[in-house]
């Protein structure tokens, strides 16, 4: 264990270390999440890639996603400025691809080539979904938040199926260019919780 | 302004006045709480957690008792107009109730009358994970209040106004810091622990004064490089360890200290953070002024199955074995019943025994009070691991109650669940879920020819005998536990939305209520111009319906279908 006076040294060293830093190069010291629109919502446009795993940051391109899922996590990306928009969790989204024809037509019409979106904040708490698998009531796989046990529904605007979660997902509308995957358009509903009371 | 528009304008400020002067306003007589009243409160009021500081959850009022309680029917009731788990005590201070709901919500009510005095709503950040969306309640000092929240804020009140006094932030809410307990109130300090336990947190117990907000100590749960205890952890991992310290402690006036339990371990399989992991799944003793751990005793070592042991001992006299001592009584998630004798240097082990079914422990060396664990129940990385009881444990968060007139303690336990896990490497990453395993993955079972899950049980500390209990064949059970001086044991908690009586010598059902929705919160009694009261939030949620959402898919034809949404009722006798 350091001795006090060696943690205030060092801890002066650090400041002294941070100041010249932020002083001579300022914005490419900023970590990711504090560059500009990084806490933006997804725009149209955007790119999207992975949020974990060996290809984190990579775009993702139709081709990576198996059919019939499960999903992967993705965080849009700004094509223009390199910013991922992860400076806010409200950003992070579930990407998974469906046969179209079991799509709704809403969702059939957001989706590219039966790919689809949504927001990972589920409608109850705020947890983020973490599974896809077999429903609670029925054989469909669902989307799943299991902090409490909400299930929405991906091939039908990801309505809720089981659970407390008082409304569907917030989705996104997906196309295809030059063979990844972008936004195209704003989040359809609203993203996160609503407080009651 | 149109002439329609000031037409409403003048009938909105008309109603506004009509509705100030009829009900809604300031509370004009309000009796500012001291550290006398929170040492000796007035038999009619219910100020802290669990009441009174030795955290017994008794009453001494006893109006309402074993031969009228047939008698009892609801008085008011008032909706709180949110969802999920209402858990905490509604607190009485003179006639005046302050409700704590999900959501950091704070109605103040004429306890009397049920007509709202405020209503203080916090406005939570859009992107808040709430893992435990709930609140057990606010603290009590002078003329405000405390809440603490799931932003990891604690946020003090004007007690007659509702109006922000100061607002200190805790830790970030970002990182998987949260609040859900209510402060407890030493001696001008406001004091909370961390929640956090399956965010990889280091657990930590924090005093703010009350006047002003400003932090007075913080005393991690796991010691830091050079502090005793730090030698139970391996590497880094006691940075990321767990140990959260989300219930209120209780207090022990005469040493002047503190018992606050501590949470599970963190990741969940053992074998990730090898060693005895102090002071996880423990009992710290702590100084109030300092923050300093005086002593511990820790409920088991290196904790695998994410049994958190935040629920605080009792403070007991207790007479066994020929002697009275100072005791500390526990039923713990770990499936054991805990008799400890506390000394104002040391906790030590007296007695215990397993008081619902577990195959987690082979025994428990008398020396030291350590449990010895069966090594094929104990969870690990890489292979599914079962083991009874579930991770909610023999009794979970929800408090049990101790009557100084029967001498009997009452549990709100639960039998027959078992549960599994497959441990698995998983990154830390701030912010999100790390329990070691694929959350989808947890598991709860009911053992093979179960005749019932919950349990409500009457234990004699004095013998270890279990003197009555009583089962519920289609619920758990899972709210909190108070015994009254008429000889009375109240409890909710199951999925019919029941709320019950029982006698507390014999365990006989003596009344009941259906509720609008689940109960998963505490009774309080309390009394105003000499009627004696009965209150409880009825709003299921959060892990009460975790376990009925597990049951519905175990096969044994129990459906999901509690409805959710808040009520407070208040119960007297029929007059």
């Amino acid at each position: 264990m350091s001795s006090p006076s060696d943690q205030t040294r060092r801890t002066i060293i650090l400041t002294a270390f941070a100041t010249a830093v932020h002083a001579a190069v300022p914005r490419p010291a900023a970590a990711e999440e504090d560059r500009p629109g990084s806490d933006l919502r997804p725009q149209k446009a955007d790119l999207l890639v992975f949020a974990e795993g060996d290809q984190a940051g990579e775009a993702i391109k139709p081709q990576d996603l198996k059919p019939g899922g499960p999903f992967v996590r993705a965080w849009p990306k700004d094509p223009k400025t390199s910013v991922i928009r992860k400076g806010s969790r409200l950003n992070e989204v579930v990407v998974i691809k469906l046969d179209p024809a079991e799509l709704d037509d809403d969702t059939r019409a957001r989706s590219a080539d039966g790919i689809v979106a949504y927001s990972i904040i589920c409608s109850h708490a705020g947890c983020p979904i973490t599974a896809w698998g077999k429903a609670a009531q029925g054989d469909k796989d669902v989307l799943k938040c299991v902090c409490h046990n909400s299930e929405f529904d991906a091939r039908q605007s990801a309505q809720v199926v089981f659970g407390p979660a008082p409304r569907r997902l917030a989705a996104l509308p997906l196309a295809t260019a030059d063979g990844l995957l972008t936004v195209a358009g704003t989040f359809v509903g609203k993203v996160g919780v609503q407080q009651g009371g | 302004m149109t002439m329609k528009q000031w037409l409403l304008s003048s009938f909105v400020a008309s109603t506004c006045l009509f509705s100030i002067a009829a009900s809604a306003g300031p509370i004009e007589k309000y009796t500012p709480v001291t550290a006398d009243r929170l040492k000796n409160p007035e038999p009619g009021n219910w100020m802290l957690y669990r009441r009174t500081y030795d955290g017994q959850g008794y009453s001494p009022l006893d109006q309402i008792n074993t031969s009228n309680v047939k008698d009892l029917v609801p008085v008011w009731t008032f909706s709180t107009g949110v969802i999920e788990g209402h858990e905490a005590p509604p607190i009485v201070n003179n006639g005046v109730m302050f409700v704590a709901t999900p959501q950091g919500q704070v109605i103040a009510l004429n306890a009397k009358t049920g007509d709202e005095y405020w209503r203080y709503k916090r406005q939570l950040p859009d992107d808040l994970f709430q893992l435990h969306p709930t609140n057990r309640g606010v603290g009590l000092w002078q003329d405000k209040l405390y809440l603490a929240t799931t932003d990891d804020h604690v946020v003090a009140l004007d007690a007659k106004t509702g109006k922000v006094l100061w607002d200190t932030k805790v830790q970030d809410y970002k990182k998987g810091q949260y609040l859900t307990l209510m402060p407890l109130i030493v001696d001008g300090k406001v004091i909370v622990g961390a929640a956090g336990g399956e965010f990889g947190v280091r657990g930590y117990i924090v005093a703010y004064d009350a006047n002003n907000g400003k932090e007075l100590w913080r005393t991690f749960t796991i010691p830091g490089p050079g502090e005793p205890g730090h030698e139970t952890w391996s590497g880094d991992d006691w940075k990321t360890g767990g140990g959260s310290a989300w219930m209120t402690g209780n207090y022990d006036p005469d040493t002047r200290t503190i018992y606050w339990g501590t949470g599970n371990a963190a990741p969940w399989p053992g074998d990730t953070h090898p060693g005895d992991n102090l002071y996880t799944t423990s009992v710290l003793a702590l100084d109030p002024d300092s923050g300093k751990i005086k002593t511990y005793f820790q409920y088991h070592q290196n904790d695998s199955w994410d049994w958190d042991e935040v629920d605080a001992p009792m403070l007991i006299d207790l007479q066994r074995d020929g002697r009275i001592f100072k005791s500390l009584i526990h039923p713990g998630r770990n499936a054991i019943f805990w008799v400890l004798e506390r000394k104002p240097d040391s906790i030590k082990y007296v007695a215990g025994w397993p008081y619902v079914y577990t195959d987690v422990w082979k025994g428990i060396e008398p020396e030291t009070g350590k449990p010895i664990v069966d090594p094929a129940h104990k969870p690990v990385m890489g292979k599914r691991v079962e083991f009874c009881p579930s991770l909610w444990g023999g009794k979970d968060w929800p408090s049990a109650a101790y009557s100084p007139k029967t001498r009997l303690v009452y549990v709100p336990a639960n039998e027959n669940f078992c549960g599994g896990f497959t441990g698995e490497k998983v990154p830390l990453v701030p912010g999100q879920l790390w329990l070691g395993t694929k959350p989808e993955d947890i598991g709860l079972k009911v053992r093979a020819g179960a005749t019932h899950f919950g349990e409500l049980q009457a234990w004699d500390p004095a013998t270890g005998k279990k003197v009555w209990s009583h089962i519920f064949p289609r619920s758990h059970l899972f709210g909190s536990v108070t015994a009254t001086a008429g000889d009375l044991v109240f409890v909710g908690g199951t999925n019919d939305r029941m709320f019950r009586a029982f006698h507390a010598k014999t365990g006989e059902l003596l009344w009941e209520q259906k509720t609008n929705s689940g109960i998963m919160g505490m009774p309080v009694a309390y009394e105003v111009d000499g009627t004696q009261y009965i209150a409880i939030q009825s709003g299921w949620g959060v892990d009460a319906q975790r376990i009925q959402d597990a049951l519905t898919t175990n096969n044994i034809g129990i459906e999901n279908n509690v409805p959710q949404g808040g009520v407070v009722w208040v119960f007297a006798l029929k007059k």
